[in-house]
């Protein structure tokens, strides 16, 4: 048994009982020493399952910790047990999930130092962890399905933490009930899955389905059909929790929450955790290459869609979101693409870049009394040298300018689109135009932000605690140099590379157009965003005018597609709920009491004690009844 | 005769507890609780002491009783019997725990009612002679109606009444049916019986057993409750003192599912068969209309009421999918419904005794002054909606497995209960314990978190290990 493997989420979780049990009664120090350290170990175990992996023979690691439940069908008995399965893929998330997590909880531990919940917060973030942990080790769809709905609770919780105030309750709640609708659908997949194979291990379906499909050298319809649904299904439990179209609305929302969160769960770890479905069931999905294709598309199609609604954003946290999902739309598109290395090579790269980008935003946030209005920035340049620069070397990588590591991850996927058979050039396009989107965008963040006029009235106040910033540090060189770590997963998508590759069929001018993009975006945002960036003219000093035309609203609102399932879905619930509020059914069964009560006052009625009523009822009686014999 | 003891020591138990609350205030609560606890620790020595592990009904005690009609004093066990008697003395412990101080008049009677309506529950879990099972059901409608008409709240002689019809009314077409069925078994082998075993091995044609079977099934389907015949269950559940919402909810719903699964799908194989694609429809129906009616309440225990009948419909879909695992979820969900939905309507008790409201709308920002209760509220209410690692999840999960292989469509209908189920969870938690603080509230007290611990614990025992429950075949 190994018991290292075996005891990875037990950290984070006896962190979490002991928060939850003691928290009000532990100190500052007491309670960010636990959760911030069992974070520490938490690494520090990954880093040696690492090692551990690297050097064994199969590069596959398992460990039963216990027995959940047998699934006793036709066609045998399937276990579904607690078992983590560790092999490249889970390691990279595993990495990700308490490497960069640490940080987080160590940056959480002084940024949310003075909040009165302390304690409870960090017992979620140690919960969070529990969860996503489990949700990359999990051997079998059920138990990635349980950290599947922990990770979505815990995310529920953190960005409802400060519930005092009702929108954080209302953003809670959407991401909630949409992730829900995903997690359905995931669910019906699951369902599906078991009757097609009768199993719900992953490495056993993944088997049979290429088994299956051998042996009938994707003849047969009805299995073909199956996988079809299946990966179409299973989709739709991603694009759910990873914010992609068409239920992307609650990501901006989440932003409520507190900006520690933001970082760990809806930039790092969480959103991604449909990446990771995609390319765990891989086998599957390559048996449906047309849900690939509908992945790539889906992926293409957010990235520009988000990219475009971060154009318009006034929120700092809001245009990192519209970007995390705009990012994650690239890692979809790598996948529908068949580049599933490059994909979770993004997503790794992504989680460094993002997390410092939000933890630095985090930091301006603080410093600036909570002003998160790009528009009441301007001029941090010079007032926050070191926040600055964390956050050009963050812009840099999400850039992807030559050399940082979101380069590396970005190039990777680029290069394989043009030529895959479920992408294509449309795609390829797709991507470089969201390319040049990413640029333009994050120039205008950083010149309304950074640059031109400071319109903050008040004395910037950054933290300066060598812990905080050291986090912060760490993270800003794994995004400069996170991508020079070598990923190999050739042995996690051996399917993959059966694929045929159309080689040699590129125009050679693709990687020069990659390169060039950002570089033309930064170009075009210096001279359309003049004005964001120029320090002059005293008069405007403290104003910088907010577009607010009707298209650049329309963007700023996520193009309009939260008002589109407000008046599709979300109304004509509540309108149902309420016009059915007493129950139809029990109205009609209430009818037979009317109608016993008409009886009853009628009778009443008759039953009124006067003598001439009943002498004329009684003659009335007997002439009907001679009358009628006599017939 | 060691069953036959329990149910007679419980009544005297509760005739004594009436006694002697007459003389020394507060005994009664006291009486009742060790009685149960007794009672409850003699139960499992007997079964644990028992040689056989209740694989096969076995019958345990027969006298006869009215010899002119061959009606028989018979009780047995079995696998099923014994779990769900297990269920009813864990809630009727939980059950004395909340009406601690929330019972204020004729505390006597009350608890002598509330111990006849378990008396009354187990031995519908265990009668086998149809007569004595109509006799148990019978005592456990009578006390349950006087503690919803005297303990309950505002509305409650209407609630009372309602439920009271509901059920009587239906229970006479299983009377008929029950009826019919010993005149059936004296036409074939010349002698009257109504005995369960004896009536198993009749053989009867199909164009009997399916208007004989309909009158049980009505009689369950109202208990369980199904729509359209559920709507005296909001009303009830909303009405009754918390003890009773736990006791309706908690296990007497159960003897819903109990008799289906007893009286219908084991006595009326072939029948049950031919009606199962309406009693699934009827199910699904059940489902999304329940986790509908729950978003649209503003009382607290009036949309756990409405999530009962969404869960029970699951119970009742898996059962008529006739497949294993169905089977098995349908039970598990029974018992998790047992445990969740009386962990709600304690937890409205709680909150009734606080700030004397169920109103949704006078509540929020519980959080604050309560958290441990907030706590407790969030993972009850992740139970209702189906959250991986406590009870329902498994219940859910292997009734939607199982339903999916027979009835795709249905299943797929069913699962979009999922989502109903946690807009109305999370409206639940959300407008009472988030949001601006209304008022400050005590937090829970010892008595409490035993109740809600207890609860939560067993709810993850079985969520996490629920070999504990699928280690029985249940007779399947």
């Amino acid at each position: 048994m190994n018991v290292l493997l075996a005891s990875l989420p037990f950290y984070p979780l006896v962190s979490f009982l002991l928060l939850i049990f003691f928290g009000k009664k532990l100190s500052w120090q007491l309670a960010a020493t636990i959760s911030v350290s069992s974070m520490a170990i938490a690494a520090l175990v990954s880093a040696m399952l690492l090692v551990d992996l690297s050097v064994s023979q199969h590069q596959v690691m398992t460990v039963n910790l216990w027995h959940w439940f047998d699934l006793s069908s036709e066609s045998g008995n399937a276990e579904v047990n607690v078992r983590f399965y560790l092999d490249g893929l889970s390691a990279v998330m595993i990495s990700v999930v308490t490497g960069v997590g640490f940080l987080i909880h160590l940056f959480a531990a002084i940024y949310m130092k003075s909040d009165a919940n302390f304690s409870r917060f960090m017992a979620y973030m140690n919960l969070f962890i529990v969860a996503m942990l489990i949700l990359v080790l999990a051997d079998n769809l059920v138990l990635l399905y349980l950290g599947w709905e922990g990770v979505g609770l815990c995310s529920f919780l953190l960005i409802g933490f400060w519930y005092q105030e009702k929108a954080n309750v209302l953003a809670a709640r959407k991401a909630f009930i949409v992730t829900r609708i995903g997690d359905t659908s995931m669910v019906i997949g699951l369902l599906l899955l078991f009757n097609t194979f009768g199993l719900l291990n992953i490495e056993a379906v993944t088997t049979l389905a290429k088994q299956a499909n051998e042996l009938t050298g994707g003849q047969n319809t009805a299995l073909g059909d199956d996988i079809y649904w299946i990966a179409l299904l299973l989709l739709g439990g991603a694009v759910g929790k990873s914010a992609q179209l068409p239920l992307q609305t609650w990501l901006p929302d989440a932003m409520a929450g507190p900006t520690p969160v933001s970082a760990l769960i809806h930039a790092a770890t969480m959103v991604t955790a449909g990446v990771y479905l995609i390319a765990r069931m891989h086998g599957i999905f390559l048996l449906a290459p047309e849900v690939m294709n509908y992945v790539a598309w889906l992926g293409a199609l957010t990235l520009l869609l988000a990219g475009i609604a971060a154009l318009a954003q006034t929120d700092i946290k809001r245009v990192l979101a519209y970007s995390t999902m705009s990012q994650i739309g690239y890692m979809m598109l790598a996948l529908g693409a068949g580049a599933w290395t490059a994909g979770v090579f993004h997503l790794m790269t992504h989680a460094f870049f993002k997390a410092l980008l939000f933890l630095t935003a985090g930091a301006v946030i603080y410093a600036l009394h909570h002003q998160q209005n790009l528009f009441k920035m301007g001029g941090l340049l010079k007032k926050l040298p070191f926040e600055s620069g964390l956050f050009i070397i963050g812009l840099i990588c999400l850039m992807a300018l030559p050399g940082t590591s979101g380069f590396f991850s970005k190039e990777a996927i680029i290069a394989q689109l043009w030529s895959s058979e479920t992408a294509g050039p449309m795609l390829w396009w797709c991507a470089i135009l969201g390319a040049l989107l990413t640029s333009i965008y994050s120039c205008r963040l950083f010149f309304l932000g950074f640059l031109g006029n400071c319109r903050f009235n008040e004395k910037a106040q950054p933290d300066k605690s060598t812990l905080l910033r050291s986090a912060l540090a760490v993270l800003a060189l794994l995004s400069l140099f996170g991508g020079l770590i070598p990923l190999d997963l050739s042995l996690v998508f051996t399917m993959a590379t059966q694929l045929p590759l159309v080689q040699g069929m590129e125009p050679n001018w693709l990687h020069t157009v990659a390169i060039v993009t950002p570089f033309i975006g930064i170009l075009f945002s210096w001279f359309y965003f003049k004005s964001y960036r120029i320090t002059s003219d005293v008069a405007t000093k403290h104003v910088l005018p907010i577009n607010e035309g009707r298209l650049v609203r329309f963007c700023r609102q996520g193009l309009g597609f939260d008002s589109f399932y407000n008046s599709l879905l979300v109304k004509p619930y509540q309108w149902l709920a309420q016009i059915n509020k007493n129950d139809i059914f029990d109205q009609f069964i209430m009818l037979n009491v009317w109608y016993v009560n008409l009886w009853h006052d009628a009778l009443i009625l008759v039953q009124n004690g006067s003598l001439r009523w009943y002498l004329a009822a009684f003659g009335l009686a007997i002439m009907l009844l001679l009358g009628v014999s006599s017939l | 005769m060691t069953l036959t003891f329990i149910m007679l020591a419980l009544v005297l138990v509760g005739a004594v507890a009436w006694c002697a609350e007459k003389y020394w205030q507060g005994s009664a609560k006291w009486l009742a609780l060790i009685g149960l606890a007794l009672l409850a620790t003699v139960f499992a020595v007997f079964i644990i002491s028992h040689t056989s592990d209740f694989t096969q009904l076995e019958v345990l005690t027969r006298v006869t009783w009215i010899k002119t009609f061959n009606i028989e004093y018979s009780i047995a066990l079995d696998q099923l019997s014994v779990v769900l008697i297990a269920l009813t003395w864990l809630l009727a412990i939980i059950c004395v725990l909340v009406s601690w101080h929330e019972i204020k008049i004729n505390v006597g009677f009350y608890y002598f009612n509330l111990l006849l309506t378990i008396a009354g529950i187990i031995g519908v879990f265990i009668a086998v002679d149809l007569f004595l099972f109509f006799f148990f059901w019978e005592v456990m409608l009578l006390p349950m109606t006087a503690i919803i008409a005297i303990w309950g709240h505002e509305n409650r002689q209407f609630a009372a009444l309602k439920f009271f019809i509901f059920t009587q009314v239906s229970s006479l077409l299983m009377l008929v049916a029950i009826i019919a069925f010993g005149y059936f078994h004296l036409l074939q082998t010349g002698q009257l019986s109504f005995f369960y075993l004896d009536w198993l091995k009749l053989e009867m044609p199909l164009s009997i057993s399916q208007y004989l079977m309909l009158g049980f099934f009505i009689a369950f389907a109202v208990k369980l409750p199904s729509v359209p015949l559920h709507s005296w269950l909001p009303d009830a559940h909303t009405q009754a003192p918390t003890a009773g919402s736990v006791l309706l909810a908690g296990v007497l719903l159960k003897t819903g599912a109990y008799g289906l699964i007893r009286f219908v799908i084991f006595l009326f194989p072939q029948a049950s068969v031919q009606f199962a694609p309406i009693a699934a429809t009827l199910a699904v129906v059940s489902i999304v209309y329940g986790a509908k009616m729950a978003f649209a309440q503003q009382d607290f225990k009036r949309l756990v009421a409405y999530s009962s009948i969404s869960h029970m419909g699951f119970v009742m879909l898996a059962l008529f999918a006739f497949n294993a695992i169905a089977y098995q979820g349908a039970i598990i969900t029974m018992i998790a419904h047992g445990l969740s939905s009386a962990a709600l309507f304690s937890l409205a008790g709680m909150i009734y005794q606080r700030i004397h409201s169920r109103n949704l709308t006078d509540m929020g920002g519980f959080w604050q002054s309560a958290p441990r209760m907030g706590g407790f509220a969030l993972a009850f209410a992740g139970a209702a909606f189906g959250l991986p690692g406590l009870a329902n999840f498994i219940g859910e999960f292997f009734s939607l497995i199982g339903v999916f292989q027979v009835m795709p469509e249905l299943a797929v209908i069913a699962a979009f209960g999922l989502i109903g189920s946690a807009i109305y969870g999370i409206v639940l938690f959300q407008s009472s314990f988030q949001g601006a603080a209304k008022q400050e509230v005590i937090d829970l007290q010892p008595r409490e978190l035993i109740v809600c611990g207890s609860l939560l614990l067993l709810l993850l025992a079985i969520g996490l290990y629920p070999t504990l429950l699928l280690k029985f075949s249940f007779g399947a």
